[in-house]
């Protein structure tokens, strides 16, 4: 059971490392197709969209561990999901604070309706709310199965609500999606050289840091025993 | 058997709304007077649009007041009841339907004193019935399964809201979409994407409720 929580070793850490490093040196030297309204800020691809990137694998992670939770009732499942929800809020902040000076510098607004912006904030709600839930209910077993529950409640609305949105909202401006003024994520083949192994890393990273602190905690649980 | 054990535990909520009234009544109440302050906080006159958000955000509103406390109403000795004779399926089932006919009659009397109040826009009066129809369906089994959740925390009244409102968004945001179109037109051309997401949503959330009800209702 543990071996399958666990991924341990060193090489994807490494691989990890390694794609970041490589990102964000190269990500700064490559050569980028020249936009008038994005200009040189069209690097941030390499960086924010990794952010969302990683929250996604995240928040995946966090709700297959929810169902798994579910089957079994092992505790350890719920602690990898309530860890993958944390690492996937970090990287939903950050997603957000880079987003928001992207837009600043570009649309000339820290915020603008779109429907890709508000299915991230409407996400980030969803996830805080599930840590309040947690926070208020103090017998672990069945914390562990009512937010597990909620958690793939809320999952399955939170996509529903995603793909619905640009549907009924009309048309995005935000870059990386047909009929946007940016067509951004139109990667040229040079981009593309840093962009995929920067997701990689992102998502590689947000595993790191959650298996970091699935250790932490299990230690400190064991410490209190 | 499942539809039978539905069918009983319907009257009994039906039963058991009635013979505690103040409950109904506090429901009636807030959902009346908070239009009457929505009017009077609108000096001039509503737009299509304003009538449009206001209506479904105050259906919102009751509607997670009206089935916050779907679970926290009789005593937990009654629920450990409940267990012994009846399956888990039958219990949510039946509170969502129980809980579509409690928003059906809000949703009707919210519009009813939208109507008196807040001036009639309507062009499309059978889009804007099938929307009120779909919206309390949708509100009453999103927010039944929210209700099961917050009921097994403490602070549950302050959880409903917090954990309904991000999730029900696609729900209100559709059904704001469709009854627009109500609003603005008489013809049904563009009406057929947001029923279908709709009636998506419906039909995930039922199917939802029905396998995750049973891991909130016993400890």
């Amino acid at each position: 059971m543990t071996d399958k929580i666990k991924i341990t070793g060193l090489w994807w850490k490494l691989l990890g490392f390694l794609l970041l490093l490589y990102a964000v040196i190269y990500g700064f030297i490559v050569e980028i197709p020249y936009l008038d309204v994005t200009k040189e800020s069209l690097r941030n691809v390499f960086y924010h969209v990794g952010m969302w990137f990683g929250m996604f694998a995240m928040l995946a992670t966090s709700f297959i561990f929810s169902l798994r939770y579910l089957r079994g009732f092992h505790e350890k499942e719920d602690i990898v999901a309530v860890e993958a929800v944390n690492v996937g809020i970090l990287f939903g902040i950050l997603g957000l604070i880079t987003g928001m000076i992207w837009a600043k510098n570009t649309w000339g607004a820290f915020w603008v309706r779109d429907p890709k912006l508000d299915g991230a904030a409407v996400g980030m709600f969803i996830y805080l709310a599930y840590m309040v839930l947690r926070g208020s209910i103090d017998d672990i077993h069945k914390r562990a199965k009512v937010s597990a529950v909620f958690n793939i409640f809320a999952f399955i609305l939170w996509i529903v609500f995603v793909m619905v949105l640009p549907r009924i909202s009309g048309s995005t401006i935000h870059p990386g999606q047909d009929g946007a003024p940016i067509m951004a994520l139109n990667l040229s083949s040079s981009t593309r050289v840093v962009f995929y192994p920067a997701m990689a890393g992102w998502i590689l990273l947000g595993f790191w840091i959650m298996n970091l602190r699935v250790r932490m905690r299990k230690l400190r649980m064991k410490n209190e025993e | 058997m499942l539809i039978k054990e539905v069918k009983t535990l319907i009257g009994k909520d039906i039963k058991l709304e009635l013979k505690q009234k103040y409950v109904l009544n506090g429901i009636l109440l807030y959902l009346l007077s908070t239009i009457f302050v929505t009017y009077l906080a609108f000096e001039e006159v509503l737009t299509t649009e304003t009538w449009n958000s206001l209506f479904w955000i105050i259906l919102l509103f009751v509607g997670v007041n009206g089935i916050g406390k779907s679970f926290v109403q009789e005593s937990p000795a009654r629920y450990i009841y409940y267990y012994t004779i009846a399956s888990p399926q039958a219990v949510v089932l039946s509170k969502i339907l129980y809980n579509l006919l409690l928003m059906a009659i809000l949703a009707l009397l919210s519009f009813g004193m939208f109507l008196l109040l807040m001036g009639n826009r309507l062009v499309n009066l059978e889009l804007f019935l099938l929307a009120l129809l779909l919206g309390s369906f949708g509100l009453s089994s999103i927010l039944t399964m929210v209700a099961a959740i917050a009921s097994r925390a403490s602070n549950n009244f302050s959880l409903m809201a917090v954990l309904s409102f991000p999730i029900i968004l696609p729900l209100l945001l559709t059904l704001m979409k469709l009854s627009r179109l109500a609003l603005t037109g008489s013809d049904w051309s563009g009406t057929a994407g947001p029923l279908v997401i709709l009636l998506t949503i419906n039909f995930a959330v039922i199917i939802l409720a029905y396998l995750l009800f049973p891991y909130l209702w016993r400890d």
